[in-house]
């Protein structure tokens, strides 16, 4: 494996390997992800990850679905670099991000963005500097607080919001929004930030049908003009089947499938989401053909 | 019949609070340890009520009454209370100057090597050592380190400020760093996640939540102060304690009276700007 490393982030480079890498300008490089028979155990009897290996190409494009608890926020942490994993090896762009020293890991973590499922905004702050949060790993102290005092750039913030039509927000205070609205406001965090991979949990877990398709095609836009890779863990299996085109099901820490959702059946979704003290899944499709899958009508959450 | 049924008809052993057994001990061992804390401490309230002291203590304040309000007492204790206020506001301005940087350095929720995994060896050894520190500094009360400087440097105010300087310092970099590791860690945590460095974090992820709280205990610190620098007027200090120390001695209870309501109203005051800063941040 080539060893990559672009540590200060501000260097774009084609990649071989990035086959899909649009290389985008302000200097983002994409990032490929690659776990090697992870396991974590968060000191429970279980492992929330049980011996799991995957590759993610540079600009890639993944939706992560599964029961709660299968293990989703785990994998995508490992993924992000922000969790160790107990067993196994994370190579992140070439790098196993926990053989690195301390300054090296933040440069490297710098290039990822992990939007975590409850948004992380202090109640107290006010949108525009929540959003200008995303612009932290690259300021200098001085920057940060010139910023904290005034905004350095609202604009930018403001047509980060924009992109998920919240705009008009721009100055209000954080706990003066809906639970929608600080999830999108998560987001444009992310879009704030020059990272080369977005690893977005439960984008969604907060929003109405209509505005979850918006949102996840604007992450999904975003990411393919930046050649960005984009790892999102969904509830939503009709999104996640419509609009990704690599599925990966998690159950119990384990992998259970990951192809293109062409090849994935209403069977394997009954199976991933099969409950034994529910006995049921709500809707599953009886049959195991394709079109068994595609009936799951839009909006339908498990 | 299934599982979920199942756990329906358990037994009662489930459904009885596991932490009930620890909740009782703790309060049966707390009763026990007590007790031997108050027979050290010679704990007997009573003597309070007995005739004797009842009338030595009636005597006492008696002679609060009136206070003295000549103008050229009032002159004084006004010039004695800016002193006052002087020496605790010098000597909690540097407290906080020693105080932000250890803090900022000692809370394990800033810590770049933490996150993901356990804090490093190394920096983890540097915060204990950042505790230790605050816990000297703390430890040794004002009134020593003020009788340490008074050698040093002499009668007057500026033992005063360098004893709370020292002692502030320690307090205040305890409960600061205790605030910020008590507020919600998902702010602070994601920033540092995606590679914020540490300041940037504390500014945009803890301080935003942890702000009014830490303004609210720097203000009583403010007004402990303004109370401590009295107790080291006593040892020569300067200010409204040496005042007060002379008055006592010369049995001039009105003199005190005055005096302690001059303290009443720098901590009300102090109440009401702690009220106003927190309204303004909330």
């Amino acid at each position: 494996m080539p060893a990559f490393s672009s540590r200060s982030g501000a260097v774009a480079a084609a990649r071989p390997d990035g086959a899909q890498a649009v290389t985008a300008g302000a200097g983002i490089a994409p990032i490929p992800l690659r776990l090697e028979r992870v396991s974590v155990s968060l000191g429970g009897p279980r492992c929330a990850l049980c011996d799991v290996s995957l590759e993610i190409r540079a600009g890639e494009q993944v939706a992560l679905i599964g029961p709660s608890g299968a293990g989703k926020t785990t994998a995508l942490s490992v993924l992000a670099a922000a969790l160790r994993p107990s067993e196994g090896r994370v190579l992140i762009d070439g790098d196993d991000p926990w053989r690195l020293s301390v300054p090296a890991l933040r440069a490297l973590r710098a290039r990822l963005f992990l939007a975590p499922q409850v948004p992380p905004l202090p109640p107290r702050q006010r949108v525009v500097t929540s959003v200008l949060a995303g612009r932290l790993p690259r300021w200098s102290l001085a920057q940060a607080v010139r910023s904290l005092l005034a905004p350095s750039d609202a604009a930018a913030a403001r047509d980060a919001l924009a992109r998920f039509s919240l705009q008009d927000k721009l100055w209000s205070r954080v706990d003066r929004l809906s639970g929608g609205e600080r999830q999108r406001v998560s987001l444009a965090r992310a879009l704030m930030s020059q990272a080369g991979v977005f690893l977005i949990d439960e984008p969604l877990s907060a929003l109405d049908p209509t505005l979850s398709l918006h949102t996840l095609e604007v992450l999904s836009q975003t990411a393919h003009e930046r050649g960005a890779t984009l790892v999102c863990s969904l509830h939503q299996v009709d999104l996640a089947l419509e609009r990704f085109p690599r599925v990966i099901g998690l159950r119990d820490g384990n992998v259970v499938f990951d192809r293109p959702p062409s090849r994935i059946t209403g069977e394997d979704i009954a199976r991933l989401y099969f409950n034994r003290d529910a006995g049921t899944v709500p809707g599953a499709p009886p049959s195991s053909d394709i079109e068994a899958a595609g009936a799951i009508r839009p909006g339908r959450c498990f | 019949m299934n599982s979920a049924q199942a756990t329906v008809r358990g037994s009662a052993a489930e459904l009885r609070d596991p932490a009930w057994k620890t909740r009782v001990t703790l309060a049966l061992l707390a009763l026990v340890l007590l007790w031997p804390l108050l027979v050290a401490s010679e704990f007997r309230p009573w003597h309070l009520l007995d005739a004797q002291s009842l009338s030595a203590s009636g005597r006492f304040l008696a002679s609060f009454v009136p206070p003295a309000l000549g103008a050229e007492f009032l002159a004084l204790v006004a010039q004695a209370a800016w002193t006052t206020v002087a020496i605790a506001t010098a000597g909690l301005a540097l407290a906080w100057l020693g105080a932000v940087p250890l803090t900022l350095l000692g809370t394990a929720r800033l810590s770049q090597s933490a996150v993901g995994r356990p804090m490093r060896p190394l920096p983890a050894l540097g915060r204990q050592a950042i505790r230790w520190l605050l816990i000297f500094l703390r430890s040794v009360p004002e009134l020593v380190w003020a009788l340490l400087f008074v050698r040093v440097v002499g009668l007057g105010p500026t033992a005063g400020v360098l004893a709370i300087a020292l002692t502030y310092c320690g307090m205040l970099g305890k409960v600061y760093s205790e605030v910020l590791e008590s507020t919600d860690p998902a702010a602070s945590d994601a920033l540092l996640r995606n590679g914020s460095p540490r300041l940037g974090a504390f500014l945009y992820g803890a301080l935003p939540q942890a702000s009014t709280e830490l303004v609210s205990y720097t203000i009583f610190r403010w007004e402990c102060a303004v109370r401590s620098s009295v107790i080291m007027g006593f040892v020569g200090g300067g200010g409204l304690g040496q005042q007060m120390d002379m008055s006592m001695k010369m049995l001039a209870g009105g003199e005190v009276a005055t005096m302690l309501l001059v303290f009443m109203l720098l901590v009300a005051l102090a109440d009401r700007a702690s009220r106003l800063l927190r309204d303004t941040l909330a």
